[in-house]
């Protein structure tokens, strides 16, 4: 080993040890999805939870009841502006939940929802979320059975949060997950990446720029049904919401134990987002997605998925991004446009816009 | 994408990259150095170095204002943002830069309001909403940001706001690259000169490093094929034995720079005497400081300040990175005890940093990851 490789090999172990929060307070970068949010998940609550079902931390958790397979998950929604094109925090709770429930092979069956208000919040805006709410239920076929509402004193929250927990049965007779991944994969998105997180970045009107953009917010069940029916040989789904396809191409080469070597050119990106991203600094491969997921599918099965998911109004633009390798394991590497290639690593916090 | 996809082309860069093997002497070591951060940042973003032969290397200047800015600055800055009254702005990727006692997002988790704004004219914005509170913007960066600062000041002036202020650390880049062609433990044949910069300040205060120092200079552009093209003019330069100042950036930076921004800069803003550079330590009319006429919006003035200068943690060597003499995987702590998530050093916070770019976006011997990448 040359001094270079001896560096990065004393880095790379150092990056397997176990995690450990060193901050004295929980800050923003803790729920970015990155890694300040992975550390606080494996230091804090798997050390705290630790079983069988938590640890592979899937989107959802996969039971077995009386010989009944089962998926069960749950989400919290703060986002902000609460409105926002193409859909708002009401929808998003409920596809958030459906597609935990979705990419885990489940067929989503029921819902809670769970309402923090804040005092003096327009009752006029919370029927609007419930309605949107109801829709987004009605469209993904589940129902709310049980809820629970809190209000807290006024400046004492963002107007209105919602959580949703779900469960759904898992009729799909394979084991999907990150860890069954191995070299060979192909790597698929089922469409553009990054709308949703650019539209609510504008919609936040922070920062001056239009675009003519809505958010991606959508049921998966009818996509993943339609792929998994199509490809038996899928592993692993994820949706790529916070953090983006990145986050979620790096979780699955850790957990796999696998390299993830993907084509810049092939991910699919509208030009407003890319437009946007370019001009923030920001890469959209890091940028949230809300209905868009990551497929990883055994590479002979490569074409009927894809091609199952093109047979779908929701993965139209569905594309093969990336291959699955072996070494070096646990990263992910992007073959740029231009020819280059390059770590492409979890990030720490949000995506951050730089100066100039 | 118009603009854009034109300078990422892989066709052209690998005929660029022939010219450039076909003109390094064999046996010869070529190091030149990119002086700006958004070069650093393009280089590893796109995996320009699969380009390059090995005998050219690439070494990441201080022109990362991020990466220079001292320690006891940004407790400064914690200091006035923890007056209640005050509600502090600053670009985005300032929130992680470590001070003392932790960066801004911690400031902010112990109940400061630090808010990342894109443009400081988010600022007045930020300051017509909130008239109870005093909106300090920590303003930061080369003259390719002053002109926007100086500016707010004007329009703040202007509409007679008087909650709204600037903590200046604006910092000039001639300075900088002047200490590093002093420094004696540095060998290089040329500089990428920035682009940003160059909008404002032209490219006639490279000329001196021509002609006093007799290396070639080429004002860059950042887009991947900008910047091989520019190490191509270097390249060509040593070859006839010239070193001049050239611009491959002409579409965006003119000769004389921008006289407006340069003089709406003077108006405002005046040199400081010395200021502290991280890892460079204190240069001499290096910095910029708001004009006696603008003490109202001056937030050095209107808010007492520990000015405490902090040492460097020991076993940070940001500087030698930052000088170029050792590679960010040289240094003692990195990857270690220095990582984005934990950075010890600046140059590990924002991702134009030298560190936190090859951490990020390098962090494997070239070798290696041809190897994995060959589909």
């Amino acid at each position: 080993m040359n001094p270079e490789e001896q560096v990065l090999d004393r880095i790379e172990r150092a990056r397997r040890r176990r995690p450990k929060v060193r901050e004295e307070r929980v800050t923003l970068a803790h729920g970015s999805g990155g890694k300040a949010t992975q550390t606080l998940v494996e230091a804090i609550f798997l050390e705290a939870f630790r079983n069988p079902l938590l640890e592979p931390l899937e989107d959802a958790a996969a039971l077995s009841v009386d010989g009944a397979r089962l998926a069960l998950t749950t989400d919290s929604f703060v986002v902000s502006p609460l409105f926002f094109p193409g859909g708002d925090i009401g929808d998003l709770a409920v596809n958030g939940t459906v597609n935990d429930l979705a990419v885990s092979g489940a067929r989503p069956l029921y819902l809670t929802a769970g309402f923090i208000l804040e005092e003096g919040f327009p009752i006029a805006d919370l029927t609007r979320i419930v309605d949107s709410m109801r829709a987004a239920a009605q469209a993904a076929g589940v129902a709310v059975v049980t809820g629970d509402t809190k209000v807290v004193q006024r400046g004492k929250g963002d107007g209105c949060y919602v959580n949703t927990a779900g469960v759904g049965v898992v009729d799909h007779p394979g084991r999907l997950g990150a860890a069954t991944v191995r070299p060979g994969d192909a790597v698929l998105v089922s469409g553009p990446v990054g709308a949703h997180g650019i539209t609510i970045m504008l919609a936040r009107g922070e920062l001056d720029i239009e675009a003519d953009l809505v958010s991606d917010t959508a049921p998966l069940h009818g996509l993943t049904a339609a792929l998994l029916a199509a490809a038996p040989g899928v592993r692993a789904m994820r949706d790529a919401t916070r953090g983006g396809v990145a986050t979620v191409l790096n979780e699955v080469a850790r957990a796999a134990g696998v390299a993830v070597v993907v084509d810049e050119q092939a991910v699919p990106v509208e030009p407003e987002v890319r437009g946007a991203s370019e001009l923030l600094g920001i890469d959209p491969l890091y940028v949230a997605c809300e209905g868009r997921m990551v497929v990883f599918v055994d590479g002979a099965e490569a074409d009927a998925a894809l091609a199952a998911m093109r047979g779908h109004p929701l993965g139209g633009r569905a594309a093969l991004i990336g291959r699955v390798k072996d070494d070096p394991p646990g990263l992910v590497l992007l073959n740029t446009v231009f020819g280059g290639t390059r770590i492409c690593d979890l990030l720490v916090g949000d995506p951050l816009p730089r100066i100039c | 994408m118009r603009f854009v996809d034109e300078f990422r082309n892989a066709e052209t860069a690998r005929a660029l990259s022939a010219k450039i093997a076909a003109l390094c002497e064999p046996g010869r070591e070529y190091k030149f150095m990119e002086v700006c951060g958004g070069h650093t940042h393009t280089i590893y973003k796109h995996g320009l170095e699969d380009y390059l032969p090995e005998n050219v290397t690439l070494v990441h200047g201080p022109g990362c204002p991020v990466c220079v800015i001292p320690m006891g600055r940004i407790d400064d800055a914690i200091h006035i943002a923890r007056r209640p009254e005050v509600l502090m702005t600053s670009f985005g990727d300032m929130m992680r830069v470590p001070g003392s006692g932790g960066n801004f997002f911690d400031s902010n988790a112990e109940g400061t309001s630090i808010r990342m704004v894109y443009s400081p004219l988010d600022s007045l914005k930020i300051a017509r909403q909130n008239p109870e509170r005093q909106v300090v913007f920590m303003a930061i960066g080369f003259e390719t940001t002053a002109p926007s600062t100086a500016m707010t000041v004007l329009r703040a002036a202007k509409e007679g706001l008087e909650n709204f202020s600037v903590f200046c650390n604006h910092i000039m880049i001639i300075p900088a690259i002047k200490a590093i062609l002093d420094s004696p433990d540095l060998r290089l044949d040329g500089f990428i000169g920035p682009g940003h910069v160059s909008t404002v300040i032209g490219c006639r205060p490279y000329e001196f490093i021509a002609r006093d120092y007799g290396k070639p200079l080429v004002v860059a552009g950042f887009e991947p094929l900008d910047i091989l093209q520019s190490i191509y003019m270097l390249l060509l330069q040593l070859r006839e034995g010239r070193a001049e100042v050239e611009n491959q950036y002409s579409r965006v930076v003119p000769w004389d720079g921008n006289p407006t921004a340069l003089r709406v800069i003077g108006e405002v803003m005046e040199l400081r005497p010395y200021f502290e550079w991280r890892g460079l330590g204190f240069i001499s009319h290096s910095a910029l400081r708001m004009r006696q006429r603008y003490a109202a919006f001056d937030a050095e003035l209107l808010f007492e300040t520990p000015g405490v200068r902090v040492a460097d943690p020991k076993a940070c060597q940001c500087g030698e990175v930052l000088k170029g003499v050792l590679k960010p995987w040289e240094c003692k702590v990195f990857g270690t005890a220095c990582t984005p998530e934990t950075p010890i050093g600046t140059c590990m916070v924002s991702p134009e940093g030298a560190c936190a770019a090859y951490y990020n976006f390098g962090r494997f011997t070239r070798t290696r990851v041809r190897e994995a990448s060959v589909t």
